[in-house]
């Protein structure tokens, strides 16, 4: 029978939590790292049993841990991720200048066919690609090297957040950075452009810049890697067109403010978010902790709250902190920064509370494994 | 041989107790400790001083017998008190909390 393993890091170590193709009894296990900041754990499509995780201490800086047993053991691999030629400098919060300096690891994008080929988003906003199992890194400069000395950071930093590509043309990659906003490349990396034609965010001098734009999460579906969705800063977005124009599909959520956002593995045109109510209120609207799903790929969405709190919940849920699995009906899994996850095994119909009080989840990424 | 005393993350890291020792070759200098450090311990690569410039990572500081060598270069030379583990050399790691 198959299975489902979720890799859950929290800002206290990661923590692993299994289960059958059931999913109705799990395990957990954990902490690893104990103590360390654990911002993505991924396991390889090509090879589900090798993890990447990067882990990260503001006195110790930051590391990386793979695994090639699925979690059970650990080894130190390439940590040097060297900015390459590019702009040296960015803007700073106040418009000033200030150098690209690497702080750590926000995404594991794993390849799909080759176990050794990995591409990490970092933070000051970058991409790195290794090509021999993450022993070494080198960045693909021309990210940076279109814009970067424009790239202002968000609250949170300014990070290369997200990574898409398309399964059919690996070489088709889409960016997310916090907060210039998207980016699109054709050629595996060797050339980018901003993607942000439709974006309106008014809490930036010029609305629709070309860059500029706080975007918090994309996603797309495998069979149509044309459509992307988007949870942006404010709005919830949807592009037809590999991301050249965006429209807004926000529709009748109670807030379109959000971070997490999920598609469906088998129903390209389900959508899921979480709402949360506003930038200064980082909890859901009125207490209640509920995960929207559109099954129209946006605009009509209907709340799912069978299993969540529906009173005096006052969490966030983190832009990598929700997961969906290959498994029919499509499981869905998030966690939250008090510490819970939660698991939907039929499509977000009803959750579980897979476990509680662990540190503030900061990513969920969960493997379907044979 | 030099001990030293690490901070409790890095023990986390590392999979080891208080306290490690390392082989030192010739004079020993903060610059030697830490490269032995991480050549016994690769999971520590990076955590004491920046990779990227070699300086040591600003909420760390050296100690040996009370005594605070956290500005001394990296090869400048340790008390010979270091040797054999008379000594022993603190990684402090600034404290969390309230």
């Amino acid at each position: 029978m198959s299975g489902v393993r979720l890799l859950v890091g929290t800002r206290k170590g990661a923590f692993v939590l299994s289960s059958d193709g059931r999913r109705r009894d799990w395990r957990v296990e954990g902490p690893l790292f104990a103590g360390w900041e654990v911002f993505h754990a991924k396991g390889s499509p090509a090879e589900p049993n090798r993890i990447f995780a990067s882990l990260s201490k503001g006195w110790f800086g930051q590391v990386i841990q793979r695994s090639d047993d699925g979690g059970r053991s650990w080894e130190p691999i390439g940590n040097d991720f060297a900015y390459g030629a590019g702009p040296g400098n960015h803007l700073w919060y106040d418009g000033s200048e200030r150098p690209f300096e690497f702080t750590r690891i926000w995404q594991f994008h794993p390849s799909r066919e080759d176990p050794d080929v990995v591409l990490a988003g970092a933070e000051d906003a970058a991409i790195f690609r290794s090509e021999d199992g993450g022993r070494n890194w080198s960045e693909l400069t021309s990210l940076r090297a279109s814009t970067g000395s424009g790239w202002q950071p968000g609250a949170g930093g300014l990070c290369l957040h997200t990574i898409v590509s398309n399964p059919s043309d690996p070489a088709q990659l889409r960016i997310a950075i916090s907060a210039a906003g998207v980016f699109g490349s054709e050629d595996a990396g060797q050339s980018w452009k901003p993607m942000n034609r439709g974006l309106q965010s008014e809490y930036i001098p010029d609305p629709d810049a070309e860059i500029g734009h706080c975007v918090h999460r994309i996603a797309s579906h495998p069979e149509h890697p044309e459509v992307l969705f988007m949870q942006k800063h404010w709005d919830v977005m949807r592009s037809d067109d590999g991301g050249s124009n965006w429209y807004e599909i926000s529709g009748n959520l109670p807030s379109d403010f959000g971070f997490a956002l999920g598609v469906h593995a088998h129903e390209p045109e389900t959508v899921f978010v979480v709402p949360i109510t506003s930038d200064s209120e980082h909890f859901p609207p009125e207490g209640r902790l509920r995960v929207y799903r559109s099954r129209s790929g946006g605009n009509d969405w209907e709340p799912l709250t069978r299993g969540l709190p529906q009173e005096n919940c006052y969490v966030n849920v983190l832009r990598s902190a929700m997961s969906l699995d290959d498994l029919d009906p499509c499981g869905v899994y998030f966690g939250t920064t008090a510490g819970q996850v939660y698991a939907s095994a039929d499509d977000g119909d009803s959750w579980t509370e897979l476990v509680r009080d662990l540190p503030a989840v900061l990513s969920v990424e969960v493997q379907t494994l044979p | 041989m030099i001990r030293v005393r690490l901070p409790e993350q890095l023990r986390t890291l590392a999979g080891v107790g208080k306290e490690v020792w390392v082989e030192v070759e010739g004079e020993v200098t903060l610059g030697g400790v830490i490269d032995a450090i991480e050549s016994s311990y690769p999971m520590l690569r990076g955590t004491i001083r920046n990779p990227a410039t070699g300086r040591r990572r600003p909420f760390i500081r050296f100690f040996i017998a009370e005594e605070d060598y956290s500005n001394l270069g990296p090869e400048e030379p340790l008390p010979a008190t270091l040797s054999g583990g008379r000594e022993v050399l603190m990684v402090v790691g600034a404290i969390a909390g309230g």
